[in-house]
C-alpha cells in the first residue's frame, strides 16, 4: 500500500510555544490511522497543519515537508484552496451551516466549483446523504433547516458536505467526541465504510476508538511522536514503555 | 471492650471542653462578645442591602416612569390637534400658523426619504468597513480602526451640520449637483436648479452620521460569529471571499438588518445637522436637489415662535409621531441583534 501523506520533520510553533517537535511518518493510502495521545500533546495541531488550517492563525510556523502524493503542501506557490479541496476536514463540534437547509449544507463546497446544475446537485446530496447513512432518516425534509437534526445526524452531515466536495484524504478532529454512544457507533461504522475510497487521519482521545477503527496508531506526547505502527502491535507489544503506560491508563 | 472505653474517654473529653466554654474564662467571653458584634454588623449589612435594592429599584423604574409620563404628556398635549385634524394631520400638506391649520405630510415625506436614503447609502459601506476591520485587515489594524469608528459617532452633530452647510453644501452646488443635471437631467431625482442645500445635502450628511453607528455594530455582530463557522467554510475550501458569503454573512445576517435599523432610527430623530443643510422648505417634490424639511427640523424651528396654542399642539403632535416610530424601530433593532448574539451564545454552549 503507497503511503498517501507523508511528513518529514515537521515542527509547529505558536509564538514561542514549539506545540510539534520533529514528526516524521507516513499515512498509508486508504486505510484509517489515528493520533492518540492526552490533552494537549499536539495532536490536534498536528492534523490542522495537514491542510493548511494554520494558515488562520498569525502566531503560527509550520516548518519541515508535508507530501500529499509527494507533493509538498507547504511549497513555493501552492494554493492552500486547492489543498483544502483534496484534504477536507470533520471537527470536533458539528458545525453545519445554521441558516442553509439539509440540502444545501451538503452542496455548499461543491458548489464552490462554479453553477452547479439541478439534477447533478440532486444526485449529489442523494449519494452523498447515502454514504453517509443519512439519507432514509432526511429524505422527505431535505429543505428543512440543518439545525433541527440531531447532533449526531449533524455530524453525519458535515461528513457528507466533506466528502461532497470529493477530497483524497479526510482529517477528523475527535470527531465522536461530543456525541451520545449510539451517534459515535454510527459515526465509527462510517469510518470504517469510508475508508475504501479516502484516506482517513483521526485524533482520539478515546483509545477504544482509535482500536476499534483505525490500521495504524501514532502516540503522540508533548509534541514528541513517541511511537507509530499497526494498531494491533501499538495496542498489545508496544516498544515504548511511555505508549504501554499511557494506553494502559497509567497517564493521561 | 477497649473501643467502648476509649469511646467513653472521648466523650468525657468533650464534655470538659464544652464546660470550659460555658465557664466563661475572659477569653471566651471576649469572643462572644465580637461574634455578637459581628452578627449585628452582619443584620446592619443586611438592612443596607435591602435599603439598597429598594433605592436601585426605584431608579430603575423612575426611567420607565419618565417614558410613560413622556408618552401621556405628549399624547395629552396633542390632543387639541388630533381632535381638530384627525387623519387628515398625515396626509395634508397645508401647514399655515396664521390660519391656524396644519398638515404635516411634507415634514413626514422629508424624514422618511432623508433616513431611508441614507440609509441605502451608508448600509454596504458600513458593511464592508466592518468585513474589513474584522475579517480582512491584520489583526492590530482592526484593533485601531475600530475605536476610531466610534469615535466619529461621538462627533456633535451640530459639527457635521457645520461642515455640511459651510464645504459640502457649496461644493454640491458648484460640482455634485450641476453634473447630476447635466448628465442624469432626465430622471426625475436630478431635476430642478442647483441649491446646495437640498434634500441630497441632507443624505449625505445622515449617511456619514450613521456610517460609525452601522459599522460599529456590525462589526460586533461579526465578531459573534463563531470560529467553528469560519472553519467549517475553509475547511471546504473556500476563499476569503467565499467564507464570508456562505458562513458569516448568513450568520450575522438579522444582526447586521438590526445595525441598519438602528442607523435608521438614529437617521430620523437627528435634528441639528439636518436642519442645517436640508433648505427647510415644505416641499414634496421627487427631486433630490431641491431644498425639504423634516419632522425634526419643523420643531426645532418653530417651538420658540408658536403663534397659537393649536400650533403648539401641531408640534406636540409631530414630536409624538417622531418618538413613536423612533420607539417601534430601535425596538424592532434591538430584538434583531439580541437574536444573533443569542444563537452565537446557544452555539458555544
Amino acid at each position: 500500500m503507497s503511503n498517501k501523506v507523508h511528513l518529514e520533520e515537521v515542527n509547529i510553533h505558536f509564538g514561542k510555544t514549539h506545540a510539534v517537535r520533529d514528526v516524521s511518518m507516513s499515512f498509508p493510502e486508504n486505510s484509517v490511522t489515528a493520533i492518540i495521545g492526552p490533552s494537549g500533546c499536539g495532536k490536534s495541531t498536528l492534523l490542522r497543519s495537514m491542510n493548511r488550517m494554520h494558515d488562520l492563525v498569525p502566531s503560527a510556523r509550520v516548518t519541515g515537508k508535508i507530501l500529499v502524493d509527494n507533493g509538498d503542501i507547504y511549497g513555493r506557490g501552492v494554493d492552500p484552496v486547492s489543498i483544502r479541496r483534496r484534504v477536507g476536514m470533520v471537527f470536533q463540534k458539528p458545525n453545519p451551516f445554521p441558516a442553509m437547509s439539509i440540502y444545501d449544507n451538503v452542496v455548499a463546497g461543491y458548489k464552490l466549483n462554479g453553477r452547479l446544475p439541478r439534477e447533478e446537485a440532486n444526485e449529489i446530496v442523494e449519494s452523498c446523504l447515502k454514504r453517509v447513512a443519512l439519507w432514509d432518516e432526511v429524505k422527505d425534509r431535505l429543505k428543512t433547516n440543518a439545525m433541527t437534526l440531531s447532533g449526531g445526524q449533524q455530524q453525519r452531515l458535515c461528513i457528507a458536505r466533506t466528502i461532497a466536495v470529493k477530497p483524497e484524504v479526510i482529517l477528523m478532529d475527535e470527531p465522536a467526541s461530543a456525541l451520545d454512544p449510539i451517534s459515535t457507533l454510527k459515526i465509527e461504522e462510517l469510518i470504517e465504510e469510508l475508508k475504501t475510497r479516502y484516506t482517513i487521519i483521526i485524533v482520539t482521545h478515546n483509545m477504544q476508538q482509535a482500536a476499534r477503527v483505525s490500521d495504524y496508531t501514532a502516540f503522540l506526547y508533548m509534541g514528541d511522536l513517541v511511537e507509530c505502527g499497526e494498531t494491533k502491535k501499538i495496542f498489545t507489544t508496544p516498544e515504548q514503555k511511555r505508549t504501554e503506560d499511557y494506553i494502559t491508563g497509567r497517564f493521561g | 471492650m477497649l473501643t467502648d472505653s476509649t469511646g467513653a474517654q472521648h466523650s468525657r473529653q468533650r464534655d470538659l471542653a464544652s464546660e470550659t466554654a460555658l465557664r466563661g474564662t475572659p477569653e471566651t467571653e471576649n469572643i462572644l462578645q465580637t461574634v455578637t458584634k459581628r452578627e449585628k454588623e452582619q443584620a446592619k449589612g443586611m438592612k443596607g442591602d435591602l435599603v439598597f435594592r429598594y433605592l436601585t429599584t426605584c431608579f430603575a423604574f423612575s426611567i420607565l416612569a419618565i417614558l410613560a409620563l413622556m408618552l401621556y404628556e405628549m399624547t395629552g398635549e396633542s390632543m387639541p390637534s388630533i381632535r381638530a385634524f384627525g387623519w387628515k394631520f398625515v396626509s395634508s400638506s397645508d401647514w399655515d400658523a396664521v390660519q391656524g391649520v396644519f398638515g404635516a405630510l411634507p415634514y413626514l415625506y422629508g424624514s422618511v426619504v432623508s433616513s431611508v436614503l441614507a440609509l441605502l447609502l451608508a448600509t454596504p459601506l458600513s458593511i464592508g468597513a466592518a468585513l474589513f476591520i474584522t475579517e480582512i485587515a491584520p489583526a492590530r489594524w482592526g484593533t485601531i480602526i475600530a475605536p476610531l469608528v466610534e469615535l466619529l459617532a461621538a462627533i456633535p452633530s451640530v459639527i457635521y451640520g457645520l461642515w455640511g452647510v459651510l464645504v459640502m453644501a457649496p461644493w454640491l452646488q458648484s460640482t455634485v449637483q450641476p453634473f447630476l443635471i447635466e448628465h442624469f437631467g432626465f430622471i426625475p431625482l436630478f431635476q430642478g436648479a442647483p441649491y446646495g442645500v437640498s434634500m441630497l445635502a441632507a443624505i449625505f450628511i445622515l449617511m456619514i452620521m450613521v456610517v460609525p453607528i452601522i459599522t460599529s455594530i456590525t462589526r460586533e455582530v461579526l465578531l459573534a460569529v463563531p470560529l467553528s463557522q469560519k472553519e467549517a467554510a475553509i475547511a471546504l475550501g473556500a476563499t476569503r471571499w467565499e467564507t464570508i458569503k456562505m458562513a458569516i454573512l448568513p450568520y450575522g445576517k438579522s444582526g447586521i438588518l438590526g445595525a441598519a435599523i438602528l442607523g435608521l432610527g438614529r437617521a430620523i430623530g437627528e435634528t441639528m445637522a439636518v436642519t442645517m443643510v436640508i433648505g427647510n422648505a415644505p416641499n414634496i417634490s421627487l427631486s433630490l436637489l431641491s431644498p425639504a424639511y423634516t419632522m425634526p427640523s419643523v420643531i426645532a424651528n418653530e417651538f420658540a415662535e408658536t403663534t397659537s396654542k393649536l400650533h403648539g399642539s401641531a408640534l406636540m403632535e409631530i414630536g409624538l409621531i417622531l418618538m413613536v416610530v423612533t420607539l417601534i424601530v430601535n425596538g424592532l433593532a434591538r430584538l434583531l441583534i439580541w437574536s444573533v448574539s443569542k444563537s452565537a451564545n446557544g452555539g458555544a454552549a
